[in-house]
């Protein structure tokens, strides 16, 4: 079986906390205690939607040393293929799910000096984990938190009534915006960046990190990426003997699922590395969408990631 | 069978012996009757009956001896035991899995009563009975890595993970085969790997860190390792090179029987869940070439294997210049019969060895 070990929960609170927000509380079946996690780790979520399973990674949020519950904040995205949808629209108290064991790609590197977080938007809940670990250890941290107005800006309340000193946020109804330059120029020798929220700003952060000189090692990002839909494919699965057919709103891991065939996972959002499946023969397009491979990587025909990758052409026939 | 723990020595004297259940349990590295590298691994969730797979840390009947044998070597050198500053909450994730299993598959030898963060710890078979506030190291006599690996058989290497790489930051290691932590302290996997021999042609060390930086918390993983020691020293150390190096030189055809060892490794593999560290546990096991030679499969295997190994890997295990006398005494015991696969005794499932 792929993927981490699988926890079997029940869901014991849903609580929404703005029209785009909501949060759910994970307690397991059996009331045994989960385990203890890091600060950044995620978990993920199977979501049985009729004939569809769905599974994606949310970062886990709640303190990562009280292991009588999880809790994970869903934004709803109206655009995407269903995952936060059938968890706003169908998920109540008392359903049972199945998660998997927490597995972090977006560690806190304990050797920080200080650690300088930055959010955008609902990319505020690893923080909200890390936060409580660091505090716990008495660590330095500091955290700009950008989202989009008031009435949007989750636990924004929490983090200023109990961090008033750490914690910074920007409207951008307000047109607040965070002064990258002035932030980095301030910060103490021995300083680990982290970011995590929309593309554009993870690349901003990045971008500007490296132009102001800040080691590659000092700068960590975490973006998952939701699988996309995209027009139907057809693919030939070498190993297994089977040609699939990719549907619409499926991504290729999900078909290949589907199809009886057990690839390797971990994350479902482009990040780990783990499905890195390879190419045998191809005639068409790939439509990269994964953060794991390099350019050189994507250009080179070699390789496809299918927790978020995609495929328009003629034939692609995959090691697997 | 309750455990008999045995008295005994790994220097001086050399009283060290196993038992006819520790022969019959001892992990044979070799699963046909040739050695190459190889990533090795399988999950390490339990295994036959009394084998040293069978639990997440075995304890066996050299534990108080080798316990004591440990104490002695920090005592001289207390630079084995090391964790830089950021490694300690990886220290109590150690200390928290180790006392959890332990308690669990060992209830009758160990008790781990938590009440929150206060722990009370009873280790019966070395009399220890402390109370401490979890996460509080001045409540403990040590720091947490420390205090727990003077409890637990074989070397600890504790390795932060970050970068896409492992790095050797803190560890506690005594019983090694020729390798020194205090060399070694905040490596990369790649630099402490990189005197060993043919492995980095073969790929092999890419493979097996993308396959490290991947264990699940809940997923553990293990492999064997090998390789030769006269007189049954746990200490191996580059440290102490002066002090066994010259030991090599005293093998005869009337003595290797009892003085040579087969050492093997168990390496295992847990991710730490609160530091997200990665722990790597290299338990050392030692036997006698004679008690060996009483199981016919590994008689006639092992003598197949060192003949055929490689000089590079036989130069690299620091044999080279015994593998003729040790092949002499070797291929009495093999008599061209074939072997059963695998790493099993089978004991009665292997003919007797052919006399003459």
């Amino acid at each position: 079986m792929s993927g981490a070990e699988k926890i079997s929960v029940r869901v014991t609170e849903v609580t929404a906390l703005n029209e785009l927000v909501t949060r759910f509380r994970f307690e397991s079946l059996d009331g045994s205690l989960l385990p203890t996690f890091s600060g950044g780790a995620h978990t993920v979520v199977e979501m049985k939607d009729g004939d569809v399973t769905r599974l994606n990674p949310y970062s886990l949020m709640s303190d990562p040393f009280d292991q009588t519950a999880y809790t994970i904040s869903v934004r709803r995205d109206d655009e995407g293929r269903g995952g936060s949808l059938f968890m706003h629209n169908s998920v109540g108290v008392g359903d049972e799910m199945v998660i998997s064991n927490p597995v972090n790609l977006f560690s806190l590197d304990l050797r920080a000096k200080k650690h300088l977080m930055i959010a955008g938007g609902i990319g505020i809940t690893p923080f909200l984990a890390q936060i409580k670990q660091l505090d716990r250890a008495h660590g330095n941290w500091e955290l700009h938190y950008a989202c989009r107005s008031v009435a949007l800006g989750s636990y924004i309340d929490y983090l200023t009534s109990t961090h008033p000193n750490d914690v910074n946020v920007y409207y951008d109804d307000q047109e607040q915006a965070i002064d990258l330059e002035c932030l980095f120029s301030g910060q103490p020798l021995g300083t680990h960046v982290y970011v995590c929220g929309p593309k554009g700003m993870i690349n901003w952060v990045r971008g500007k990190a490296t132009e102001l000189g800040w080691p590659r090692e000092a700068i960590h990002y975490e973006e998952f990426l939701a699988p996309q839909p995209g027009k139907p494919f057809e693919v030939k699965l070498a190993v297994s003997n089977k040609v699939i057919q990719v549907g619409e709103q499926e991504s290729l891991l999900e078909a290949m699922e589907r199809s009886g065939v057990d690839a390797p996972y971990l994350c479902r959002g482009g990040a780990c590395g783990m499905c890195e499946t390879r190419v045998i023969d191809y005639t068409g397009n790939f439509i990269h969408r994964d953060h794991w491979l390099d350019d050189e990587g994507h250009s080179s025909g070699e390789k496809i990631m299918p927790c978020v990758s995609r495929f328009e052409g003629k034939t692609l026939v995959l090691d697997r | 069978m309750a455990l008999q723990f045995n008295d005994e020595t790994f220097r001086d004297d050399y009283s060290f012996h196993n038992s006819e259940r520790a022969i019959k349990r001892f992990p044979f590295p070799f699963d046909k009757d040739s050695y190459m590298y190889a990533v090795n691994m399988e999950q390490h969730r339990g295994g036959p009956s009394d084998s040293i797979y069978e639990k997440r840390f075995d304890v066996d009947e050299h534990y108080v001896s080798e316990m004591r044998d440990r104490a002695m070597v920090l005592a001289d050198d207390p630079l084995r035991c090391q964790s830089l500053p950021h490694m300690t909450l990886a220290g109590w994730d150690l200390l928290e899995l180790i006392m959890v299993s332990k308690s669990e598959d060992y209830p009758d030898l160990f008790e781990l009563h938590r009440d929150g963060d206060k722990w009370h710890w009873v280790n019966k078979p070395l009399g220890i009975d402390d109370h401490f506030t979890f996460m509080d190291e001045t409540t403990l006599p040590y720091g947490p890595m420390e205090y727990i690996t003077r409890q637990t058989q074989g070397d600890f290497c504790v390795l932060d993970q970050r970068d896409d790489n492992l790095w050797m930051d803190a560890g506690t290691i005594t019983t090694q085969a020729d390798w020194s932590l205090d060399f070694d302290i905040g490596m990369n996997f790649f630099e402490w790997h990189a005197p060993v021999p043919l492995a980095h042609e073969k790929g092999i060390f890419v493979r097996a860190l993308k396959f490290l930086l991947n264990i699940q918390q809940g997923a553990p993983a293990r492999r064997l390792n090998w390789t030769m020691t006269v007189n049954p020293l746990l200490d191996t150390s580059p440290e102490n090179y002066h002090k066994w190096g010259i030991q090599k030189t005293s093998l005869t055809p009337e003595n290797i029987g009892a003085k040579q060892h087969l050492r093997v490794e168990l390496q295992t593999f847990f991710r730490l869940p609160r530091s997200n560290a990665l722990v790597f546990p290299i338990r050392c096991y030692l036997c006698a070439f004679q008690d060996l030679m009483t199981v016919p499969k590994w008689g006639r295997r092992l003598h197949r294997v060192i003949r055929d190994l490689p000089e590079e890997l036989a130069t690299y295990k620091g044999f080279i210049d015994n593998r003729p006398i040790m092949l002499d005494y070797l291929s009495q015991f093999d008599d061209g019969l074939p072997t059963s696969n695998g790493i099993w005794p089978e004991i009665d499932g292997e003919p007797p060895l052919k006399s003459d």
